[in-house]
């Protein structure tokens, strides 16, 4: 490491690098592997025709999630393409001894739910998955992101990848969140300012008292949609807040160990007077409860806000007006009052405790709207009895509303948890993008407290009025 | 998985003029379930080339018997969302080998480089040639030349060079993989991996 000033994004790439290619890309280490049922049975296929092995099975975690079903999963799973797949990621994990958390294991649950909650993602480390919301594990001031199938055989194969070095982009938001407002909107918040793509080719740091006032779990929401910004992942300094959070979790250093990886721990930050590609800066009070209107994340605004004037966003007017067609709304509508007809709270976004709480703090007391269905799934079995023991589980029954099991559900549909043609749902997951959610499915991202405040009322409804 | 190699190819091109084409898009959800590479070109861009009931929607692009080549030429910021390399796999398997746009989403790009289509990254004043050249004459032919890093309108000759490390250019043009290339130094990553601190 050189004596310059570097950031924490430099001080973690630099040292996971085996090999620099000239006019190439860097081969870099992994340190964490996760894999699903999804991405990587093509993998394992692929080891298979070259004849070649897994390198470090103790370095791999699968977890079945994308798939499974969130009813009666203690009866086989119907769909015999799902099984299929399930059936595959079990063989492939025994075959080369690779811890598996399938359907049915106490630890099952979302892939980026279970790898922190069990202190599997650490600090400093570089985590991959094939999966575009890896980025969440940035929350803990790891390097993580997605990556497709074939860089999944090549973790297996050989615990490394070729990734060129991404630019370096920080966003400060300094001040205090308002009532109401949560780490959710904070992210459509930047998302919208800088479209879905804004942040294309830049790994992302989040700093300011915003964040460090932030709950793990909050980190966690706003670092798992740095992919829907464009970036390749983000991730925030760890500090007590990161440390109070991984000691004693079951995977995590214990003793002398703990001790010394606490102590490099607290060096992963980034130096006074280090450079960045690019800086953002924004205030909190700028920032109000966040909906999503359009096909694509950055097509959000403020709840109380019109749906904005094809001039006045920075897609293009074609594919600004197909958006809103799909959606069937039209420029300088009110977004409040509009109907709902489903809401999703779940996802690797928003299935956490923290997430399940703030839903609960709005449906106390009220009743579901008739009109809405609504599917809240836990992220995690973890979850899932944090919320029966936390009582959350009787406010929601009280309130009329059924929890569902651990999975990803309807956040990308490949379950039978699919919203139906034409009908529009108010998500707490990642993606709006047409037909995300089930075909002709039309979707609002939301946080927690949006989409609970939309269950009770029937409507978008501002949670601030319920609050 | 190996793939062909890629060198100089001259073709037609099927334009999509949109921005912000998600892997949604080219291939949904519920067509990534099987678990081998097989077929996935039958389901690109599933939900916008057929209607519920299977029948083929006649206005979208790639049911016009007048557009078709080895070319797709997209709107900008192309590949987003997802990181399923069923979208690139998608793409290949229905027959395209290069993807042209002014701007990539980055893990949709990476994908495509490992699986042998090539993207190719314009400006947006080129991307604007290239679809004005196509709506003038759907046979318009574009030579993507690899080994000089050009793409050109053969018509007019108008022409615009694109970026790619050399890492990959050798790999595209020789169908190599990364995969070998790891194999090839597992004893210097192992030295490397054992010291590491997790």
């Amino acid at each position: 490491m050189s004596n310059s000033a570097s950031t924490l994004f430099d001080k973690v790439w630099d040292a996971h690098v085996v090999r620099k290619i000239e006019d190439g890309p860097d081969v870099f280490l992994i340190d964490r592997h996760f894999i699903h049922e999804v991405t990587s049975p093509v993998a394992f296929l692929g080891l298979e025709t070259r004849g070649i092995s897994v390198l470090y099975p103790e370095r791999t975690f699968a977890t079945a999630d994308h798939n499974t079903p969130t009813i009666n999963q203690h009866l086989p799973v119907e769909d015999p393409l799902s099984a299929n797949q399930l059936k595959a990621l079990e063989t492939n994990t025994a075959k080369y001894g690779i811890s598996h958390w399938g359907l049915g294991n106490p630890k099952n649950g979302i892939v980026h739910v279970v790898g922190p909650e069990n202190g599997i993602t650490l600090p400093g480390m570089t985590i991959v998955c094939g999966d575009s919301h890896t980025s969440t594990h940035g929350a803990f001031g790891a390097i993580a992101f997605g990556i497709g199938t074939s860089e999944v055989e090549m973790v297996l194969s050989s615990q490394c990848i070729m990734q060129p070095k991404p630019k370096k982009m920080r966003i400060t938001i300094n001040g205090t969140l308002g009532k109401g407002v949560t780490p959710k909107d904070v992210a459509l918040f930047i998302i919208s300012q800088i479209t879905a793509s804004g942040a294309t080719g830049y790994f992302v740091e989040y700093a300011g008292e915003v964040f460090e006032n932030m709950s793990m779990e909050g980190r966690m929401t706003v670092c798992n949609l740095s992919i829907e910004m464009g970036a390749r992942g983000g991730m925030i300094a760890p500090d007590q807040t990161t440390f109070n959070y991984l000691e004693g979790r079951e995977l995590a250093p214990k003793g002398e160990a703990w001790e010394n990886a606490l102590a490099y721990w607290k060096t992963l930050k980034t130096d006074e007077g280090a450079t960045f590609d690019h800086e953002l800066t924004y205030e909190a009070s700028q920032i109000e409860p966040q909906i999503t209107y359009g096909t694509n994340p950055g097509l959000g605004t403020g709840i109380t806000q019109k749906i904005p004037t094809a001039s006045a966003v920075k897609d293009g007017e074609a594919s600004y007006k197909k958006s809103l067609n799909y959606m069937g709304f039209a420029e300088n509508e009110e977004i409040i009052g509009k109907q709902v007809d489903y809401v999703f709270l779940g996802s690797c976004t928003n299935g956490r405790i923290e997430d399940f709480r703030a839903f609960a703090s709005i449906v106390k007391g009220r009743k579901k709207a008739d009109n809405i269905t609504a599917w809240l799934v836990p992220g995690s079995h973890i979850v899932e009895a944090q919320i029966k023991e936390e009582g959350i589980l009787d406010i929601l029954t009280e309130a009329g509303f059924l929890l569902r099991q651990p999975g990803c559900s309807a956040c990308l549909a490949m379950n039978d948890d699919k919203i139906p043609a034409g009908k529009y749902a108010v998500s707490t997951s990642n993606r709006n993008f047409e037909g995300r959610q089930g075909p002709g499915s039309r979707t609002l991202l939301a946080s927690p407290l949006v989409a609970a405040a939309a269950a009770v009322t029937g409507v978008v409804t501002d949670p601030r009025e319920l609050l | 998985m190996a793939y062909d190699k890629f060198q100089i190819l001259t073709s037609t091109a099927v334009p999509l003029p949109l921005e912000n084409v998600d892997t949604d898009q080219i291939i949904p959800a519920r067509f990534l379930k099987a678990t081998k590479r097989e077929g996935f070109g039958d389901n690109l861009f599933r939900d916008w080339r057929y209607n519920g009931d299977d029948s083929l929607k006649q206005d979208f692009v790639l049911n016009n018997p007048t557009y078709s080549g080895k070319i797709l030429v997209a709107g900008r910021n192309f590949g987003s969302g997802s990181s399923r390399e069923h979208a690139a796999w998608a793409i290949y398997d229905y027959g395209f080998r290069c993807v042209v746009s002014s701007f990539f989403a980055d893990i949709f790009k990476g994908n495509a480089l490992n699986i042998g289509i090539l993207p190719v990254q314009v400006s947006p004043e080129f991307l604007d040639k290239i679809f004005q050249a196509i709506e003038a004459d759907p046979k318009a032919e574009l030579v993507v030349d690899l080994p000089a890093q050009t793409i050109s309108i053969a018509a007019t000759g108008e022409s615009e060079s694109f970026a790619i490390n050399g890492y990959k250019k050798h790999n595209m043009l020789n169908g190599f993989d990364d995969i070998d290339y790891l194999q090839s130094m597992k004893e210097e990553i192992k030295t490397f991996a054992e010291k590491s601190l997790y």
